[in-house]
């Protein structure tokens, strides 16, 4: 086994506290009694309540919940659709056009993105709203998506889906019954990035969004944007949390699936 | 038939929600305050033909690019983000390389884990991680009040509302992606290289300066272009880390859009960012590609 090096071992060590002490200091403080945001005053989760009778906090929770549902759904359908065209459609007209619209937004500002959506939906006289987010979100997520799921389609091999195809099945059904299951992983964590990306979203979504569609992430800014707030602490808190329990999950899962999956082979072996 | 139906819906998507805006932008960028907001006036009247486009095209007027590069406020903002993009760029590259390097040099059965722990703070919010930084560089905050703890400070130091502190947090937001490429790149090593230059004589840090460094190049070219190119467009960090004198390109937009209301202004300052960074961009899709053929 390699042992590592103690310049090794510090740059870690650092790099990782780097990462991980201002998040823990934002958790230890969520549970901080007091008011002033730098100073302890014993353990309370009284922001915690605190959060919970905030209606205003909750109203934008649900308004993000909603936006990211439905935008993370329909980036993945559009993303998956982009990313089989990129991979498997071949030549077409304008192949070089789509494949720059589909790497761009990776790479945008945000505020040339927000801007540019923003002067587009009042061109076309679309009243800002939940559903001008969610076109937003939809548009710049699936881009991400597709990055996701092409990375797979590349590495798939293709005579699978011609044995289907000369086995009677029709071009859908060969997607459906044997494409679609072995890209599923990808489509899956394309997904989760398009409903991460979408519930974090701060610019784009405040150019997009309506007075009465008021996002987490807006109201998150304007209350930190002049000082801290213990309440906004424990929303921090809970965020890091759910965030936290889903990708240790979904790393043992992983992990565990590999191990089954060598357990199997040497079994057959 | 069905093929076309699965590459145009995507593809009229794109059209209708990436490219028509950026239309609209440019357009808007040549409009005059009064006319651009709306109803817009210059509209595109095709019916009346040539003489349709003709009238509208003269109502277009260079007069908005004109006015940013008198008032120096937008040149300043301009060269100060790519000075700060610059600097956090290359900061971020001194704190995230040793990183990734020593995380190839770990054990083996740890690097699922430190691979966990670099990518989960990339699905936290950006936001929530910028505002942890509030409270730790503030006046009377956590930094503060450690360093005259230990006797290192008489006075608070000021970081919060200044550039240094918008440089901390590009370089602590930006941190996975540019240690991820560069771990990538650096996994692919083939360690016995190092080995036959040690058996040849090098020290162990000619070795690194010879074979590690250069092998590692792609990576540390993509993830500085994953960080640059974001940090000069970056509003969030400057609206909540920076003072009223950090100069950022992606704040002056949002306050020409939100605070001026100043529509044609807005659109030329993105359209001048965006111009900056074709540059940039373009290379990072070459560096991608060159990239993918070795792979293959």
């Amino acid at each position: 086994m390699r042992r590592l090096s103690w310049f090794n071992a510090v740059s870690l060590t650092l790099g990782f506290a780097f990462l991980y002490i201002p998040m823990l200091i934002l958790i230890v403080y969520s549970f901080n009694g007091g008011k002033l945001v730098t100073v302890w005053a014993g353990f309370s989760t009284k922001w915690y309540g605190e959060l919970f009778r905030n209606e205003a906090f909750l109203d934008a929770a649900l308004n993000t919940l909603k936006v990211a549902l439905l935008s993370s759904t329909f980036a993945t359908v559009l993303g998956t659709m982009a990313a089989y065209t990129i991979v498997r459609g071949g030549r077409f007209f304008g192949r070089t056009l789509f494949s720059g619209m589909i790497y761009a937004p990776l790479v945008m500002p945000e505020v040339i993105t927000g801007l540019s959506l923003l002067l587009l939906f009042i061109a076309i006289g679309l009243d800002r709203s939940i559903i001008t987010i969610v076109l937003a979100h939809t548009t710049f997520s699936m881009c991400y998506v597709s990055v996701v799921v092409s990375s797979r389609l590349v590495t798939f091999d293709r005579s699978l889906e011609e044995a289907a195809l000369d086995l009677g099945s029709t071009p859908f059904e060969a997607f459906r019954l044997v494409t679609l299951p072995i890209i599923a992983p990808a489509v899956i964590s394309g997904w989760l990035l398009a409903f991460t990306l979408s519930l974090d979203d701060l610019v784009i979504a405040s150019f997009t969004a309506g007075p009465s569609s008021t996002t987490l992430p807006i109201k998150i800014f304007s209350a930190v944007r002049l000082g801290v707030s213990p309440e906004i602490n424990a929303l921090s808190t809970i965020l890091i949390s759910i965030v936290a329990v889903g990708v240790i999950t979904t790393s043992l899962m992983s992990k565990r699936a590999i191990m089954r999956r060598q357990k199997e082979e040497q079994e057959a072996i | 038939m069905r093929r076309f139906g699965l590459i145009s819906v995507p593809y009229l998507w794109l059209l209708a929600l990436f490219l028509v805006p950026f239309l609209i932008v440019l357009k808007i960028s040549l409009s005059d305050i009064e006319l651009a907001i709306p109803p817009y006036t210059p509209t595109l009247d095709l019916s009346r033909g040539w003489e349709g486009f003709t009238d509208w095209a003269s109502q277009l007027d260079l007069e908005n690019f004109w006015f940013l590069a008198e008032d120096s406020l937008y040149w300043k903002a301009y060269l100060s983000s790519l000075k700060i993009a610059i600097v956090s760029t290359i900061m971020t590259l001194i704190v995230g390389y040793p990183i990734a390097y020593g995380m190839t040099r770990a054990p083996d059965e740890w690097r699922p884990t430190l691979m966990m722990l670099v990518i989960l703070p990339f699905w936290t919010s950006f936001l929530i991680r910028v505002y942890a930084w509030k409270a730790i560089l503030s006046q009377e905050g956590l930094l503060n009040q450690l360093l005259m703890g230990i006797g290192v400070i008489g006075e608070p130091l000021t970081i919060l509302n200044t550039n240094t502190a918008v440089y901390i947090g590009i370089v602590y937001t930006y941190l996975p992606f540019m240690v991820l490429p560069i771990y990538a790149a650096l996994e692919r090593l083939d360690e016995s290289l190092l080995e036959a230059a040690e058996d040849l004589g090098c020290s162990r840090f000619t070795a690194f300066w010879l074979v590690t460094f250069p092998m590692s190049k792609q990576g540390i070219i993509a993830g500085s272009f994953l960080v640059f190119i974001p940090a000069m467009g970056e509003f969030v960090i400057p609206a909540l880390l920076g003072g009223s004198k950090t100069l950022m390109i992606g704040k002056v937009l949002w306050e020409e859009f939100f605070s001026n209301r100043d529509w044609p202004v807005a659109s030329a300052v993105a359209v001048i960012l965006l111009l900056l960074l074709i540059i940039p961009i373009v290379l990072f899709q070459r560096n991608e590609e060159k990239q993918r053929e070795a792979e293959r």
